[in-house]
């Protein structure tokens, strides 16, 4: 065969398979949940879709999988005590975004075209912000599950999102949080900041840390950046050491600050570290050690051990054969949001969800009580704060958002 | 910046640097042999740190029959992957090669995770939690075993090249393939025996990183191994003794970097030297000039 | 005879733009397909820029999200500068933003094209992706531009703009190998010393192929600014460029409508995979090595594919790149 005759079947054959590949996106994925009994056609059983924007692949996928695995754990739930609204169940579609902003607003898009009533994700503020203008342009509600940063759901002009929703507290009261218990508690006068600089979320604690900090007369004497993924903070933990803080506060993922820990306990640092509730996932003790844990504190927006708290651990942990973290609690409570928002108003109306999510008020979910502001969007819960003993979670003190 | 912080500093980066020279290693044997840039080496370090994990979390073996059954099985993967992916290319160009290793290395990222899940694992206490102060300076004791396992592997290489019969052949190989197979030497088999060496020092390396840092994930290898590779090009590639010297440049200068307050430069300042490295001396630090001939 | 059939070609171009207008009008394709032709018209550019440097010139880099992403966030600055908001302002400030990203970018591509004056293949490679991660870093720790968080835009370029904006990135480039600097590359690629002694600038030719890709790739990132709604520099990061080499080298180095192909496969493949997230890299990746082993040059090798015409605008000419 020729090269040239070669060539064109090659392209005859991708063009073919592209318009089957892309043909075949067109349908929705097999649904996820048992068809409804009796089978009637009528709008009355027709499931209720519902996309989850997630961080399936890639460098967040740890968090991705845990949030999916509690919205799942809710929707199945509801699923199988006879769904919502006469029958109707839930119908999950996972999307992956790669933990990728771009790719999160190829998810958004490939789920709004199978008709979702609610897009569940991402986690991150990045992947968030490229999503909501196709959200808002088709009409379809949006919540967050860990998204902190303040301009997700109100712009820089004070107006609100309409359809974008978050299930976590924003950075400004975990950052308060946290320095006040530093101050009160810890008695400290001076402090060391950490943070990584690749997602916004750990630089929006920092920030309110310091800004309360020193609001309150108190110095921090040195900050230090890392990015996201590095295991060797030797460095700058000596960097740290040499100006002799009271207190660290290191407000990143789990697996960062636990190396920090780490590593600052063996370069001899024995004073107080704290963290955000990114320590709230995953196992911080096994990397850290219990030892090193000792005299560490973190703010987080729910404590897992919570007698409370053990029908939901429990119904996890036969699901996935795994505790749960801080992640499946939000994933849940983003569910259980929309599932309450559907119950509320009756339908699956995009306007009807959408303004019983902003009119959801006081809503009682497994880490307490969070109150909706329809201004906002912005829930407000109760923060606690938690000690690590001899690698266990202690319950410390409860601070009531103001 | 007193003495101990500079002292206390250069040990940090002895110790980041030996690892980066570990891996490097592998890579510079390879492009020594076969001129490819092998981007699944960093990879095969990710899997040697799962063996690793593996045999002393679930089988509970202590940490150097671990750090050796991780040797053996990475080095009959590095043979795997060169058979199956790197041979049927040994005579297309070498972009095509590189593709497939970029290949190989994403299929071994997410088939990893496919197969553990995306978690990050973490390792049983392998070594004591012993710190020593000598004078001024704290010195951990898997800062020992890091180095004292990178000596031990760098001399035991260098003795291999140098000395043995499979040595020798390396050596034949890199220089003039055709030459050494008219010689009776098995090419084939001398560039598996190189996969195999280079992959069981990157699963050495896989091992003491997640030992020492406590932690495996499936993406692990991405970042150190794009490190080493720079290292290995820093000092020289294809030259066993710049690969060491590198790694250790590449290790100072990250630390330093950090040291002095830009620890978010860090990256950049590694990727810089390197250009600048380049640009004044392009076969890197060791390497010798060659003149091209027309 | 050949404006005859460049019309013909246009009037193709023309008739397939229309129909997609007029199909995604009525909703028959759907947002996310239309997503993923706009996708691939970035990526289609992108792939010819890279060719340019490293098909053709045969200069190996694997910076290009490096240039991509100074493109973007050139583009994104001048509009968060202006402010710029929907309106007949835009007719204005959309080619404004999208030129001053390829100017940016090219005059990056000048900056690391002078080093390839010293540096050979798999230095030269090393040193690009060096290039690269610097530029992540730099915009990483740059506040101004949003840093991490990165930098929220609207989205004012549509699939229309990025289709014909491609269809002239394809006509500059194929005009451009065909050109006495095009062949200038190719000697230069095939065999620089015999280049030089035949009278060619090489440094010339180098820097300028590094120019052309690079703005080529500042244009993808400028697109990619105004359709995606958000940059932020994770996006760019070595990954990006390896996928973008992966189209180039997939499709066959040296030949431009190979790496539209490349283009269009991985971009496809990519979207349409989606629907398996834990087994697409698996699937990817599998296929990359089992394409390259059995088709190591590429779908297309240097070939270049034709029209069906036995005298097309793609074929009198003899063929460009078949030198080697």
């Amino acid at each position: 065969m020729n090269p040239r005759k070669n060539g064109i079947l090659s392209l005859l054959l991708v063009l073919l398979c592209s318009v089957l590949v892309l043909a075949g996106c067109g349908t929705p994925a097999a649904p996820a949940t048992p068809a409804t009994p009796g089978g009637d056609a009528g709008s009355a059983g027709e499931p209720i879709n519902v996309g989850l924007n997630l961080e399936l692949t890639g460098s967040s996928a740890e968090f991705g999988l845990s949030g999916q695995n509690g919205m799942k754990l809710a929707f199945d739930k509801v699923n199988a005590e006879g769904g919502v609204l006469d029958g109707r169940l839930f119908n999950y579609i996972s999307a992956d975004n790669k933990s990728e902003a771009g790719e999160a607003t190829s998810a958004t898009t490939r789920l709004v075209g199978e008709d979702v009533i609610a897009i569940l994700g991402p986690m991150t503020t990045a992947a968030v912000l490229g999503s909501i203008q196709i959200v808002t342009d088709n009409n379809v509600v949006l919540i967050t599950p860990s998204g902190t940063n303040a301009r997700l759901t109100v712009n820089e002009d004070g107006t609100v999102n309409p359809w974008i929703f978050r299930a976590c507290f924003i950075d400004p009261f975990q950052g308060e949080v946290a320095a006040n218990f530093a101050i009160d508690a810890l008695g400290a006068e001076t402090a060391a900041i950490a943070y990584d600089i690749v997602g916004d979320y750990s630089g929006g604690l920092a920030e309110n840390f310091k800004r309360t900090f020193e609001a309150a007369g108190k110095t921090v004497v040195r900050e230090e950046q890392f990015s996201a993924g590095d295991v060797d903070f030797r460095p700058i933990i000596e960097n740290i050491k040499s100006a002799e803080p009271d207190v660290i506060f290191v407000p990143a993922y789990y697996t960062d600050d636990a190396h920090f820990v780490l590593q600052a306990r063996d370069a001899g640092f024995t004073g107080p570290i704290m963290g955000g509730d990114g320590w709230g996932s995953g196992d911080m003790v096994g990397i850290a050690g219990a030892d090193n844990m000792n005299n560490t504190y973190c703010v987080d927006f729910v404590y897992i051990d919570d007698p409370s708290l053990q029908d939901f651990v429990n119904e996890y942990q036969t699901a996935y054969g795994r505790a749960p973290d801080g992640f499946s609690v939000l994933g849940y409570e983003t569910a259980s949001m929309l599932i309450e928002a559907v119950k509320n108003a009756g339908s699956t109306e995009p306007e009807a969800v959408r303004s019983a999510l902003e009119n959801l008020g006081e809503f009682a979910s497994i880490s307490g009580v969070m109150t909706f502001d329809p201004e906002t969007h912005n829930p407000a819960k109760n923060a606690v704060i938690l000690e690590f003993v001899n690698g266990v979670r202690e319950f410390k003190q409860i601070v009531a958002p103001k | 910046m007193s003495a101990e912080f500079i002292l206390q500093q250069l040990l940090n980066g002895v110790s980041l640097g030996s690892i980066y020279a570990l891996i490097a290693l592998g890579y510079t044997m390879v492009y020594g042999i076969i001129q490819l840039i092998n981007f699944a080496h960093g990879d095969v370090m990710m899997v040697g740190a799962y063996t690793g994990w593996y045999c002393t979390t679930v089988l509970h073996m202590s940490f150097l029959p671990a750090m050796l059954v991780a040797m053996l099985a990475c080095s009959v993967l590095g043979v795997v992957i060169e058979r199956v992916a790197y041979k049927p290319l040994r005579k297309s160009t070498r972009l095509a090669a590189l593709i497939t290793a970029i290949g190989m290395s994403f299929f071994l990222e997410y088939g990893m995770m496919f197969l553990v899940s995306p978690q990050t694992r973490t390792f049983p206490p392998v070594f004591p939690q012993t710190i020593y102060h000598i004078g001024p300076l704290t010195v951990k004791y898997g800062d020992i075993v890091i180095i004292t396992v990178t000596v031990c592997l760098m001399t035991l290489l260098t003795v291999v090249v140098k000395y043995t019969r499979i040595g020798k052949a390396m050596r034949a190989v890199s220089f003039d393939k055709e030459a050494a197979a008219l010689m009776g030497i098995n090419v084939n088999n001398v560039i598996s025996a190189t996969f195999a060496i280079g992959s069981a020092l990157a699963a050495a390396a896989g091992v003491l990183i997640g030992v020492y840092y406590n932690t495996v994930q499936p993406l692990m290898g991405i970042m150190p191994g794009l490190k080493a590779f720079v290292a290995a090009v820093l000092g020289g590639i294809g030259i066993i003794p710049g690969a060491m010297l590198g790694g250790l440049a590449l290790g100072l200068t990250e630390v330093f970097v950090s040291a002095i307050g830009f620890s978010t430069w860090r990256d950049a300042g590694a990727f810089l030297i390197l250009i600048i490295v380049l640009i004044v001396k392009p076969t890197g630090l060791l390497g010798q000039n060659t003149r091209e001939k027309v | 005879m050949r404006w005859e059939k460049n019309l013909i070609l246009l009037a193709a171009a023309g008739v397939f733009f229309v129909l997609t207008s007029i199909l995604a009008g009525r909703g028959l394709i759907s947002r996310f397909v239309l997503l993923t032709m706009t996708q691939v018209c970035i990526y289609i550019i992108l792939a010819l820029g890279l060719n340019l440097i490293t098909g053709f010139t045969g200069q190996l880099s694997i910076g290009h999200a490096g240039f991509m992403s100074i493109g973007a966030y050139g583009a994104g600055f001048i509009m968060k500068t202006f402010d710029v908001q929907a309106g007949p302002t835009l007719i204005f400030f959309i080619p404004f933003a999208l030129i001053f990203g390829v100017l940016v970018a090219a005059a990056f591509g000048v900056l690391l094209g002078l080093p390839t004056l010293r540096l050979r293949g798999d230095y030269l490679a090393i040193a690009t992706i060096g290039f690269g991660e610097i530029v992540r870093i730099v915009l990483l720790n740059t506040k101004a531009l949003g840093g991490a968080s990165g930098m929220p835009l609207k989205q004012f370029v549509g699939w229309g703009a990025a289709y014909w904006l491609m269809l002239l990135s394809v006509v500059l480039i194929y005009n451009f190998v065909n050109s006495s600097h095009g062949r200038a590359c190719i000697a230069i690629r095939e065999n620089e010393i015999a280049a030089e002694t035949m009278g060619i600038n090489t440094t010339k030719y180098k820097v300028m192929a590094f120019a052309i890709g690079a703005g080529l790739a500042g244009l993808a990132g400028g697109i990619y600014a105004n359709h995606m709604y958000m940059i932020q520099p994770s996006t760019f990061n070595f990954l990006k460029s390896f996928e973008i080499l992966v189209m180039v080298v997939l499709g066959g180095l040296g030949s431009i409508t190979g790496c539209i192909l490349g283009a269009i496969v991985m971009t496809v493949m990519n979207n349409a995979l989606g629907i398996f997230p834990e087994i697409r890299m698996i699937i990817v990746s599998v296929l990359l090595v089992t394409m390259m082993i059995f088709r190591p040059n590429g779908l297309m090798g240097t070939t270049e594919l034709r029209l069906p015409f036995r005298r097309g605008p793609f074929g009198t000419k003899g063929d460009m790149t078949n030198g080697g």
